[in-house]
Protein backbone atom coordinates (compact mmCIF):
# COMPACT_ATOMS: atom_id res chain seq x y z
CA UNK A 1 0.00 0.00 0.00
CA UNK A 2 2.88 2.47 0.98
CA UNK A 3 4.59 1.20 -2.12
CA UNK A 4 1.55 2.04 -3.76
CA UNK A 5 1.47 5.61 -2.76
CA UNK A 6 5.49 6.37 -3.33
CA UNK A 7 5.40 4.86 -7.17
CA UNK A 8 2.15 7.57 -7.64
CA UNK A 9 3.99 10.40 -5.75
CA UNK A 10 7.03 9.51 -8.06
CA UNK A 11 4.09 9.70 -10.78
CA UNK A 12 3.08 13.20 -10.37
CA UNK A 13 6.37 14.66 -9.91
CA UNK A 14 7.89 13.17 -13.31
CA UNK A 15 5.15 14.51 -14.80
CA UNK A 16 4.67 17.85 -13.15
CA UNK A 17 8.56 18.57 -14.11
CA UNK A 18 8.02 16.84 -17.44
CA UNK A 19 4.98 19.30 -18.14
CA UNK A 20 6.79 22.02 -16.44
CA UNK A 21 9.63 21.35 -19.21
CA UNK A 22 7.56 21.23 -22.03
CA UNK A 23 6.09 24.48 -21.12
CA UNK A 24 9.10 26.30 -20.93
CA UNK A 25 10.42 24.96 -24.07
CA UNK A 26 7.11 26.36 -25.55
CA UNK A 27 7.25 29.88 -23.45
CA UNK A 28 10.87 30.11 -24.68
CA UNK A 29 10.29 29.61 -28.46
CA UNK A 30 7.12 31.88 -28.32
CA UNK A 31 9.83 34.40 -26.49
CA UNK A 32 12.59 33.65 -28.73
CA UNK A 33 10.06 34.25 -31.85
CA UNK A 34 8.24 37.72 -30.35
CA UNK A 35 8.37 40.42 -32.46
CA UNK A 36 8.55 42.97 -30.00
CA UNK A 37 11.81 44.15 -27.74
CA UNK A 38 12.11 45.93 -24.89
CA UNK A 39 15.60 45.60 -23.16
CA UNK A 40 16.75 49.24 -23.90
CA UNK A 41 20.26 50.88 -22.62
CA UNK A 42 20.60 54.55 -22.28
CA UNK A 43 24.52 54.14 -24.25
CA UNK A 44 23.30 51.79 -26.74
CA UNK A 45 20.09 54.03 -27.87
CA UNK A 46 22.75 57.23 -28.08
CA UNK A 47 25.44 55.68 -30.06
CA UNK A 48 24.04 52.80 -32.22
CA UNK A 49 20.80 55.02 -33.11
CA UNK A 50 22.95 57.53 -34.40
CA UNK A 51 22.96 56.81 -38.10
CA UNK A 52 20.50 54.24 -38.11
CA UNK A 53 18.07 52.88 -35.56
CA UNK A 54 19.68 51.37 -32.55
CA UNK A 55 18.99 46.95 -33.61
CA UNK A 56 17.48 45.23 -30.73
CA UNK A 57 20.27 42.70 -29.65
CA UNK A 58 17.48 40.00 -30.18
CA UNK A 59 18.04 40.92 -33.94
CA UNK A 60 21.64 38.60 -33.73
CA UNK A 61 23.16 35.75 -31.93
CA UNK A 62 26.51 37.24 -29.82
CA UNK A 63 28.94 35.78 -31.56
CA UNK A 64 27.79 38.28 -34.09
CA UNK A 65 28.09 41.53 -31.18
CA UNK A 66 31.11 40.09 -30.69
CA UNK A 67 32.14 40.87 -34.25
CA UNK A 68 30.46 43.92 -34.66
CA UNK A 69 32.06 45.33 -32.03
CA UNK A 70 35.74 43.82 -32.69
CA UNK A 71 35.33 45.96 -36.14
CA UNK A 72 33.40 49.37 -35.03
CA UNK A 73 36.16 51.11 -36.54
CA UNK A 74 35.56 49.83 -40.14
CA UNK A 75 31.60 49.56 -39.57
CA UNK A 76 30.15 49.22 -43.12
CA UNK A 77 32.01 51.34 -44.77
CA UNK A 78 32.20 54.24 -41.58
CA UNK A 79 33.93 55.21 -38.64
CA UNK A 80 31.94 53.96 -35.59
CA UNK A 81 34.77 53.61 -33.03
CA UNK A 82 33.48 54.17 -29.32
CA UNK A 83 35.30 55.37 -26.40
CA UNK A 84 36.39 51.82 -24.05
CA UNK A 85 34.08 52.18 -21.53
CA UNK A 86 30.88 52.77 -23.99
CA UNK A 87 32.62 50.06 -25.79
CA UNK A 88 32.27 47.52 -22.90
CA UNK A 89 28.85 48.64 -21.67
CA UNK A 90 27.28 48.61 -24.78
CA UNK A 91 29.07 45.01 -25.97
CA UNK A 92 28.01 43.64 -22.34
CA UNK A 93 24.10 44.84 -23.14
CA UNK A 94 24.27 43.52 -26.44
CA UNK A 95 25.54 40.19 -25.38
CA UNK A 96 22.97 39.57 -22.24
CA UNK A 97 20.59 40.45 -24.33
CA UNK A 98 21.28 38.56 -27.65
CA UNK A 99 19.06 36.41 -30.11
CA UNK A 100 18.33 32.82 -28.89
CA UNK A 101 16.70 29.83 -31.10
CA UNK A 102 15.87 30.90 -34.64
CA UNK A 103 18.06 34.40 -33.82
CA UNK A 104 21.13 32.56 -32.04
CA UNK A 105 22.16 30.53 -35.29
CA UNK A 106 25.52 31.19 -36.80
CA UNK A 107 27.20 34.94 -36.63
CA UNK A 108 26.22 37.02 -39.67
CA UNK A 109 27.25 40.23 -39.60
CA UNK A 110 24.51 41.56 -41.08
CA UNK A 111 21.20 41.04 -39.54
CA UNK A 112 19.63 41.08 -43.19
CA UNK A 113 21.74 38.39 -44.02
CA UNK A 114 20.51 35.97 -41.28
CA UNK A 115 18.18 32.95 -42.21
CA UNK A 116 14.98 34.18 -40.66
CA UNK A 117 15.16 37.39 -41.32
CA UNK A 118 15.66 36.37 -45.29
CA UNK A 119 13.13 33.74 -44.50
CA UNK A 120 10.52 36.41 -42.66
CA UNK A 121 10.68 38.69 -45.38
CA UNK A 122 10.43 35.94 -48.60
CA UNK A 123 6.98 37.85 -50.20
CA UNK A 124 8.52 41.25 -50.02
CA UNK A 125 9.22 42.02 -53.66
CA UNK A 126 12.84 43.63 -54.96
CA UNK A 127 11.05 46.30 -56.28
CA UNK A 128 9.47 47.47 -52.88
CA UNK A 129 13.55 46.93 -51.34
CA UNK A 130 14.35 49.60 -54.15
CA UNK A 131 12.16 52.32 -53.60
CA UNK A 132 13.93 55.30 -52.30
CA UNK A 133 11.85 55.55 -49.60
CA UNK A 134 12.90 52.10 -48.65
CA UNK A 135 16.74 52.83 -49.44
CA UNK A 136 18.21 50.10 -47.72
CA UNK A 137 17.20 46.78 -46.13
CA UNK A 138 18.70 48.62 -43.34
CA UNK A 139 15.80 50.71 -43.22
CA UNK A 140 13.40 48.95 -40.93
CA UNK A 141 11.33 52.11 -40.22
CA UNK A 142 10.10 52.38 -43.84
CA UNK A 143 7.68 49.56 -43.24
CA UNK A 144 7.63 48.74 -39.79
CA UNK A 145 6.57 51.95 -38.60
CA UNK A 146 7.10 51.17 -34.59
CA UNK A 147 10.81 49.68 -35.47
CA UNK A 148 12.97 52.40 -33.17
CA UNK A 149 10.94 51.06 -30.35
CA UNK A 150 11.23 47.52 -30.96
CA UNK A 151 8.07 46.92 -32.23
CA UNK A 152 7.76 44.88 -35.44
CA UNK A 153 4.61 43.54 -34.77
CA UNK A 154 3.90 42.06 -38.96
CA UNK A 155 0.16 42.83 -38.49
CA UNK A 156 1.73 46.96 -38.30
CA UNK A 157 3.78 46.15 -41.52
CA UNK A 158 3.45 48.78 -44.44
CA UNK A 159 5.29 48.42 -47.35
CA UNK A 160 5.47 52.24 -49.17
CA UNK A 161 4.31 52.01 -52.69
CA UNK B 1 27.70 71.71 11.87
CA UNK B 2 31.01 71.18 10.44
CA UNK B 3 29.76 67.66 9.44
CA UNK B 4 26.64 68.85 7.85
CA UNK B 5 29.08 71.26 5.66
CA UNK B 6 31.08 68.59 4.60
CA UNK B 7 28.62 66.42 3.52
CA UNK B 8 27.33 69.07 1.62
CA UNK B 9 30.53 69.76 -0.12
CA UNK B 10 31.01 65.91 -0.78
CA UNK B 11 27.25 66.43 -2.58
CA UNK B 12 28.11 68.98 -4.69
CA UNK B 13 31.45 68.11 -6.05
CA UNK B 14 29.41 64.45 -6.89
CA UNK B 15 26.67 66.47 -8.61
CA UNK B 16 29.28 68.35 -10.94
CA UNK B 17 31.50 65.40 -11.34
CA UNK B 18 27.95 64.06 -13.27
CA UNK B 19 28.38 63.63 -17.17
CA UNK B 20 25.21 66.11 -17.50
CA UNK B 21 27.07 69.09 -16.14
CA UNK B 22 29.85 68.68 -18.35
CA UNK B 23 28.21 68.38 -21.42
CA UNK B 24 25.68 71.62 -20.78
CA UNK B 25 28.91 73.52 -20.19
CA UNK B 26 30.81 74.35 -23.32
CA UNK B 27 29.44 77.03 -25.98
CA UNK B 28 30.78 76.49 -30.06
CA UNK B 29 33.07 79.90 -29.08
CA UNK B 30 34.54 77.69 -26.13
CA UNK B 31 34.88 74.42 -28.15
CA UNK B 32 36.49 76.93 -31.11
CA UNK B 33 38.96 78.43 -28.80
CA UNK B 34 40.49 74.88 -28.01
CA UNK B 35 41.16 74.64 -31.48
CA UNK B 36 42.57 78.20 -31.72
CA UNK B 37 45.64 76.85 -28.74
CA UNK B 38 46.11 73.93 -30.83
CA UNK B 39 46.51 75.10 -33.85
CA UNK B 40 48.63 77.99 -32.80
CA UNK B 41 50.92 75.33 -30.81
CA UNK B 42 50.89 73.52 -34.40
CA UNK B 43 51.90 76.61 -36.13
CA UNK B 44 53.20 80.04 -34.51
CA UNK B 45 52.27 81.91 -38.03
CA UNK B 46 48.45 80.74 -37.41
CA UNK B 47 46.30 84.22 -38.07
CA UNK B 48 42.51 83.17 -37.49
CA UNK B 49 40.24 80.50 -38.21
CA UNK B 50 38.37 81.14 -41.95
CA UNK B 51 34.50 80.72 -42.40
CA UNK B 52 35.26 81.05 -46.03
CA UNK B 53 38.53 78.08 -45.93
CA UNK B 54 36.10 75.68 -43.65
CA UNK B 55 32.77 75.81 -46.41
CA UNK B 56 35.11 75.03 -48.54
CA UNK B 57 36.82 72.11 -47.00
CA UNK B 58 32.95 71.22 -45.96
CA UNK B 59 31.89 70.60 -49.60
CA UNK B 60 35.24 69.22 -51.52
CA UNK B 61 36.27 65.63 -51.34
CA UNK B 62 39.32 64.72 -49.75
CA UNK B 63 40.75 61.92 -51.80
CA UNK B 64 37.67 59.22 -50.66
CA UNK B 65 34.37 58.68 -52.08
CA UNK B 66 32.29 61.50 -49.66
CA UNK B 67 32.76 65.42 -48.35
CA UNK B 68 31.02 66.54 -45.33
CA UNK B 69 27.97 68.21 -47.72
CA UNK B 70 27.65 64.30 -48.93
CA UNK B 71 25.89 63.94 -45.35
CA UNK B 72 25.41 67.29 -44.34
CA UNK B 73 24.34 68.75 -47.54
CA UNK B 74 25.94 72.15 -48.92
CA UNK B 75 23.69 74.18 -46.79
CA UNK B 76 24.11 72.80 -43.15
CA UNK B 77 21.27 75.18 -41.80
CA UNK B 78 19.16 72.17 -43.29
CA UNK B 79 18.70 68.69 -41.83
CA UNK B 80 20.96 66.17 -43.73
CA UNK B 81 20.19 62.99 -44.39
CA UNK B 82 23.07 59.53 -44.38
CA UNK B 83 24.66 58.66 -47.24
CA UNK B 84 23.88 54.98 -46.76
CA UNK B 85 21.29 54.53 -44.11
CA UNK B 86 19.25 57.71 -45.39
CA UNK B 87 18.91 58.33 -41.69
CA UNK B 88 17.80 61.79 -41.06
CA UNK B 89 20.77 64.35 -39.67
CA UNK B 90 19.98 67.29 -37.78
CA UNK B 91 20.92 70.75 -38.95
CA UNK B 92 24.76 71.21 -38.24
CA UNK B 93 24.81 75.02 -38.03
CA UNK B 94 24.75 76.49 -34.78
CA UNK B 95 22.06 79.18 -35.66
CA UNK B 96 19.45 76.23 -36.84
CA UNK B 97 20.35 73.65 -33.94
CA UNK B 98 21.58 75.39 -31.04
CA UNK B 99 22.69 72.37 -29.52
CA UNK B 100 25.55 71.90 -31.71
CA UNK B 101 29.06 72.43 -30.72
CA UNK B 102 28.04 72.56 -26.75
CA UNK B 103 29.72 68.60 -26.01
CA UNK B 104 33.67 68.94 -26.63
CA UNK B 105 33.63 65.03 -25.92
CA UNK B 106 30.92 64.30 -28.62
CA UNK B 107 32.27 66.92 -31.11
CA UNK B 108 36.01 65.16 -30.53
CA UNK B 109 34.23 61.85 -31.39
CA UNK B 110 32.61 62.57 -34.41
CA UNK B 111 35.10 64.90 -35.85
CA UNK B 112 37.26 61.57 -35.36
CA UNK B 113 35.17 58.88 -36.69
CA UNK B 114 34.14 61.70 -39.93
CA UNK B 115 37.39 63.08 -40.67
CA UNK B 116 38.66 59.40 -41.34
CA UNK B 117 35.87 58.71 -43.51
CA UNK B 118 36.33 61.89 -45.55
CA UNK B 119 39.57 62.12 -45.34
CA UNK B 120 41.17 59.36 -44.09
CA UNK B 121 43.07 60.93 -41.51
CA UNK B 122 42.50 62.91 -38.53
CA UNK B 123 41.45 66.28 -39.45
CA UNK B 124 44.22 69.07 -37.69
CA UNK B 125 43.15 71.49 -35.44
CA UNK B 126 43.12 74.46 -37.87
CA UNK B 127 40.32 72.17 -40.36
CA UNK B 128 38.27 71.73 -37.63
CA UNK B 129 38.56 75.67 -36.10
CA UNK B 130 37.43 76.57 -40.20
CA UNK B 131 34.72 74.10 -40.23
CA UNK B 132 33.28 75.53 -37.11
CA UNK B 133 33.82 79.21 -37.85
CA UNK B 134 31.71 78.19 -41.21
CA UNK B 135 29.34 76.67 -39.66
CA UNK B 136 28.94 79.55 -37.00
CA UNK B 137 29.01 81.85 -39.63
CA UNK B 138 25.34 80.31 -41.62
CA UNK B 139 22.31 82.61 -40.41
CA UNK B 140 18.69 80.01 -40.24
Amino acid sequence: MNKVIQLKVVDVVVWAVSLLFAFGLLIGEAMADSDSFTATNKKWAAECGSCHIAYPPQLLPAASWRRIMAGLDRHFGSDASLDAASAAEIGAFLERNAGHGKRGRGEPLRITESRWFLHKHDEVRASAWKNPQVKSAANCGACHAGAARGDFDDDAVRIPR
Amino acid sequence: MHRSKFFAAILLAGSLALPGFEVMGATPAEIQKTYEAEARAAAPAFDGFSAERGQRFFSSTHGNDWSCSTCHTTKPSEPGRHATTGKDIAPMATAANPQRFTDAAKVEKWFRRNCKDVLGRACAAREKGDVLAYLMSLSK
